[in-house]
């Protein structure tokens, strides 16, 4: 089991943990960091704007995290530690589309004392609106201190601080939560840098695609194949609690649901005895997974318990019905149906009551899933080409956010800014990559991974 | 050295057992590419290698009935009087061999999401088992599955090949 805590008492201006504050640079003192003359009084709280689609990105500086003693871990030397772990928040916070971080290797190095007292001089010279700073210990037990300090450039202050004990292997995690503090505390949004992603990894022809689970950080590190390629797998997504994985599975030619256990590889049948069953997703709680069943040429949606069981029939028209998707608070789902001639997007209760066509903009609609922020629902619109739009869930609001040939198949980030996708190409050789994009449209990206990629699900914030 | 030596020729000998024992691939292969779909008389196939076709194999199947593959309009999985004839021929071929068993694959093209194109192609495999039935194939007999846009005969990105795509195939289980 992985350990990762997060020193809540570095949070506080004055307050250090007492084994934390020994190697620690001196606490900041509040009684300096009142503001110079050279800031304006009553000026704006710094912050990024997110909303509408033009936003000038923030220029921030982060420089690389120097360490009070180098000592050698089974992640490396924590000098060389502070270099990564700031490159990590210069790609997070640059990725998001919403900051310019500085050239980090034209940056001052900064000592070790410096870090809870920066040259802010200097930094307002380099054109940087905010500051991150942070260090790396080397703890007696084996694990790494990390702490992380942003800093308002132009009001020469500390905004926020956070202290993070990792395992080494987890190193990278701090990274991510350094990024999100800063994020966070400057957006106003959730977090999501510190979260995987699990997805299809394709190779071959296409005729005859090998496809492998893997998963990776979501900046692509610590990436790994979860199965061999000898079946066809597809569309897995995460349990809420990131223990396991729900996916589809052609082994031993049977196209069944499979739930995969991260930790120790191992994968349990999830409905027995059943015809095609497909398109699986967990409930909010974990409690339950939704699943697509075809019967007799007939596809419904039906809700069985994650330990197995006997299915629940939620739907029961003549079209066929799938991809469901849960509401954030568990008391919805979402779903596909072409029961009216075409596919169209459904909202229904949980227990299947009530459903309610939601998509009416001309044009065909298919697999919806429902934002982690329960304010909006991604999707794929058919119609010359697919494309990955975002309506409100009673259906209004509809906007396009990508314009290729073949885009489909949205998931969500943790904090429901960003959304993941598979781009196809078209021919013969017809390969896909994972791409992202901004809810409004912006910062489009293509997410590197070692082969071709599908299926993305994007999987929770990592506690 | 010598023992290094033995080690190396033992592998080898198990690669080359093991390569000979016959696997059946862990997904069902898809139809292989016909070129004359349609043919009124004697099948372009030339069976096996070895030459001898077994009467009621997939082979035997293959060169015998108008085609074991019928294809759908975009988005459609009705039987239309093409399909019709084949599943005719077809069937007749499933009179003469009343215990081979079939498997029914259904296929879609890539102009549709992943999900959905595997609930096509489930309603492709089963329109097509279900008109066999109709013309006296014994349910007990046929088992459907849908591979969605998975396996796609052609990869091309165009009408003609979206076409071809858009299937249902009749595998004869040896």
């Amino acid at each position: 089991m992985n350990r990762f805590s997060l020193i809540a008492a570095l949070s506080g201006l004055a307050l250090a943990a007492p084994a934390f504050a020994q190697d620690a640079p001196p606490p900041l003192d509040p009684q300096a960091a009142a503001p110079e003359t050279g800031a304006p009084q009553g000026s704006a709280p710094l912050e990024v704007s997110v909303t509408g689609g033009v936003s000038a990105p923030m220029p921030i500086a982060i420089p690389a995290m120097p360490t009070a003693a180098v000592t050698q871990t089974p992640a490396g030397s924590t000098d060389v530690l502070g270099r990564q772990l700031a490159d990590i928040v210069n790609n997070d916070l640059r990725n998001s589309g919403l900051f310019t971080p500085l050239n980090a290797s034209q940056l001052r190095p900064v000592a070790f004392p410096e870090v809870t007292a920066p040259g802010f001089d200097y930094w307002g010279g380099t054109g940087a609106q905010a500051l991150v700073q942070g260090f790396v210990r080397a703890n007696g037990d084996g694990n790494l201190t990390v702490g992380c300090y942003l800093y308002d450039v132009f009001s020469k202050i500390e905004l926020t601080r956070q202290g993070f004990v990792v395992a080494p292997s987890d190193w990278r995690r701090a990274g991510h939560k350094c990024a999100d503090m800063v994020y966070t505390r400057l957006t106003g949004e959730g977090a999501y840098f510190d979260s995987r992603v699990v997805y299809v990894s394709e190779t071959g022809p296409k005729g005859r695609r090998i496809k492998r689970l893997a998963i990776m950080d979501q900046d692509g590190a610590n990436h790994r194949f979860l199965t061999n390629g000898q079946s066809i797998v597809l569309t897995p997504r995460f349990a809420p609690n990131q223990q396991s994985i729900v996916y589809m599975s052609y082994v031993n030619d049977k196209p069944a649901i499979y739930v995969y256990d991260i930790g120790s590889g191992k994968q349990r049948l999830v409905v027995a005895n059943a015809s095609l069953t497909f398109a699986p997703r967990f409930s909010p709680d974990g409690r339950n997974i939704l699943f697509s069943m075809a019967q007799g040429g007939n596809t419904d949606i039906y809700r069985v318990s994650s330990q197995g069981g006997t299915p629940q029939r939620l739907t029961n028209s003549p079209g066929i019905d799938t991809g469901g998707s849960y509401s954030p608070d568990g008391s919805k789902i979402v779903f596909e149906s072409d029961r009216s001639g075409g596919q169209q997007i459904y909202v229904m209760n949980a227990d299947g009551s009530n459903q309610q066509r939601i998509s009416f903009g001309g044009g065909r609609y298919a697999t919806p899933v429902w934002s982690p922020r329960g304010d909006l629902i991604a999707f794929t619109k058919l119609g010359g080409g697919f494309r990955i739009g975002i309506m409100s869930p009673s259906g209004g609001g509809e906007k396009l956010l990508t314009d290729d040939w073949q885009d489909e198949g949205p998931s969500w980030s943790p904090n429901g800014r960003v959304i993941n996708f598979y781009r196809s190409g078209r021919g013969s050789s017809g390969k896909a990559d994972l791409w992202s994009v901004d809810l409004t449209g912006v910062n489009e990206r293509k997410i590197p991974t070692p082969l071709d990629g599908s299926d993305p699900a994007w999987g929770p914030l990592r506690p | 050295m010598s023992r290094f030596t033995s080690v190396l020729l033992a592998a080898t000998a198990l690669v080359a057992v093991a390569g000979c024992a016959k696997k059946r691939p862990p997904v069902l292969p898809p139809a292989p590419a016909d070129s004359s779909t349609i043919d009124q008389g004697n099948s372009g196939q030339s069976g096996s290698s070895t030459g001898a076709i077994v009467p009621g194999s997939d082979a035997d199947f293959q060169r015998s009935v108008q085609s074991n593959t019928v294809n759908f309009a975009l988005d459609m999985y009705d039987i239309d009087s093409t399909a019709r004839a084949i599943l005719d021929s077809q069937s007749q071929w499933l009179a003469r061999y009343p215990n081979v068993r079939i498997t029914i694959e259904g296929h879609a093209d890539e102009r549709g999401t992943r999900e959905y194109n595997l609930a096509l192609g489930d309603r492709r495999a089963n329109a097509t088992k279900n008109y066999l039935a109709a013309k006296g194939v014994s349910s007990e007999r046929m088992t459907t599955i849908s591979y969605g846009k998975e396996r796609p005969l052609k990869v091309g990105s165009d009408d003609q090949s979206w076409a071809e795509n858009r299937r249902a195939v009749t595998v004869v289980l040896n």
